[in-house]
């Protein structure tokens, strides 16, 4: 056998042992990240549950913790989801489309691409400050749902782009081909095909970028939103607030049983944010069952 | 608007022979390059109407991008141009009051892998026509495309399944139906037997002979064979050279290139 290879073979063991001692490492790494997460879930389910009742999501909230309740954060929050929604979704997915499949790829749009991927990661208090310098100061919209609901779009917008541009790059040439060889134009190929394709990625990044938008305060007590609304918003206009913000709110008073009402807040926000994970997920696969 | 009106009665020497097929496509002197770099070289022959013509040589030889430049698939690819002459019935397809979407519509193409639109059977047939303005019943066309890439018998039950649930040689007998939809005077292929296995091969190859009789057929292939045993007229090249064009039976028995002979008989590529 030559020298060189029995050098390799007895090095095989070495190796091997090389390769557990990673693998332990990184899974001991893994679990580290669901522990705490595990840890600090059940801390605030310990806090919050006792809390959580048919009163706390109906009521408004009140100087009094027994009295106190959810239902203007969370109605808050559910208006802010759909407006965001309504407005970041067609902008986000055609500006995505628009640059991977309809610019020409020049100068121009490499300096809109690097753009956005420079916004993606502007903190979110700057979008706060844009805010209420665009929507609430200068177009008048006072500190509105509206306002709100731009500035997080605003937020979010980047985050969607890059997702749906993802989505959008994994759709196979092949396909685009087939479609161009039909007389398709650029368009008719991009809406009929690449954009059904790519719909289970998009909804993905669309998802993930909403539960980080209904999950940020900075922005919004930025622009304003209030922390005491003892009503409920009927339109656009209306002044709002939402659940992140009652959170905040209820943490940063002495009494313990705010504390404990906060944590029963929180549990409300993970059960929303789960919600839509969940929404995403059945989707998608529902979808891409339907592709194959 | 194109038309083939004016594809005129051609003739002219080819190998020795008079050319006195009605001529629908010209290639006369094209040269394409990627960034520069020529990988097809002053090539001319003609395209006979109702004809197959194939293109056969070694790879990277040029045959895949000379029939991409047919129909302006090429404008997709980055650092692509094209000089010379793609005369299609008297219109230049490089022209620039040509829309190569409107080339596409009356030159179609079949790829190398199937590339059915992940949808069902119905909509990979009837979203080309309809798309371009087709108003009649979609039913129909659907079933006279099927029938004509001989695939109605194995789908009819199924039309309304996903186009991925049809097995490989399925799949590119629908995309070939799929192009048909369209009435093309001019169907690509590009190598669509590759990724299949013989009896698929044999099918396909049965059907391009039945189909010769309404469609100008240009096939790339690798497969000497195959180029043998079903077209009427074999274009030969080498490193983006055209080597040799001729009578098929004439190039494959009595090629008067060595270059030619060499392949044919299998010495090299």
């Amino acid at each position: 056998m030559n020298s060189d290879l029995k050098l390799a073979n007895d090095n095989i063991a070495a190796r091997h042992r090389k390769a557990r001692i990673f693998r332990m490492f990184c899974a001991g790494v893994t679990w580290m990240g669901a522990g705490l997460l595990a840890i600090l879930l059940i801390q605030v389910t310990v806090d919050g549950i006792k809390w959580l009742d048919y009163q706390f999501l109906t009521s408004f909230p009140s100087r009094f913790p027994y009295k106190a309740g959810i239902k203007s954060a969370l109605v808050g929050t559910l208006w802010l989801i759909v407006m965001i929604a309504m407005v970041s979704i067609p902008i986000g997915v055609a500006t995505a489309l628009y640059l991977e499949e309809l610019s020409r790829k020049g100068r121009f749009a490499k300096l809109i691409e690097i753009n956005i991927s420079n916004l993606a990661g502007v903190p979110s208090i700057v979008y706060g400050i844009i805010g209420l310098a665009i929507f609430v100061r200068g177009l008048g919209l006072e500190r509105s749902l509206l306002s709100g609901a731009l500035t997080m779009s605003l937020l979010i917008l980047p985050v969607i782009i890059i997702a749906s541009r993802e989505a959008i790059k994994t759709v196979p040439m092949s396909i685009r081909q087939a479609a161009y060889a039909l007389g398709a134009t650029r368009w008719q190929t991009a809406w009929a095909h690449v954009l059904p394709a790519s719909f289970p990625g998009i909804l993905t990044g669309v998802i993930l970028a909403l539960s980080r938008a209904i999950g940020e305060t900075a922005p919004l007590i930025m622009i304003g939103a209030l922390t005491y609304v003892a009503f409920l918003p009927e339109g656009p206009m209306d002044s709002f607030t939402a659940l992140p913000i009652q959170i905040f709110n209820w943490v940063s008073r002495p009494q313990q049983e705010f504390h404990e009402l906060a944590a029963g807040g929180i549990i409300v926000l993970l059960i929303v944010l789960l919600t839509m994970n969940a929404t995403a997920i059945f989707i998608r696969q529902k979808t891409e069952k339907k592709l194959q | 608007m194109m038309t083939n009106q004016n594809c005129a009665q051609n003739l002219e020497l080819v190998s020795g022979q008079l050319f006195t097929d009605e001529v629908i496509l010209d290639i006369d002197d094209v040269t394409i390059s990627y960034s520069g770099n020529p990988a097809v070289k002053s090539v001319s022959f003609p395209i006979a109407k109702n004809k197959i013509t194939s293109i056969i040589g070694p790879s990277g030889c040029g045959k895949s991008t000379l029939l991409r430049s047919i129909n302006r698939m090429n404008d997709f690819v980055e650092g692509v141009t094209v000089q010379g002459q793609l005369s299609y019935c008297g219109h230049d397809v490089y022209s620039s009051e040509i829309d190569p979407v409107e080339v596409r519509r009356n030159i179609g193409m079949v790829f190398q892998k199937p590339n059915p639109f992940p949808k069902t059977i119905y909509k990979n047939i009837s979203w080309g026509p309809v798309i371009n303005g087709y108003k009649g019943s979609t039913d129909e066309l659907v079933e006279k495309s099927l029938r004509q890439a001989a695939l109605w018998e194995e789908v009819k039950d199924r039309l309304h399944e996903s186009a991925l649930s049809l097995s490989g040689g399925q799949q590119q007998r629908l995309c070939i139906a799929r192009a048909l939809a369209m009435e093309p005077d001019i169907l690509l292929m590009d190598e669509p037997c590759s990724a299949l296995d013989p009896i698929s091969t044999s099918h396909i190859e049965d059907l391009l002979f039945e189909l010769k009789a309404r469609y100008t057929i240009v096939i790339v292939t690798h497969n000497m064979q195959q180029a043998a045993r079903i077209s009427d007229y074999t274009a030969f090249l080498e490193m983006g050279d055209l080597i040799e064009f001729g009578v098929t039976d004439q190039l494959f028995t009595r090629p008067s290139q060595r270059r030619t002979e060499e392949y044919v008989t299998g010495r090299f590529g």
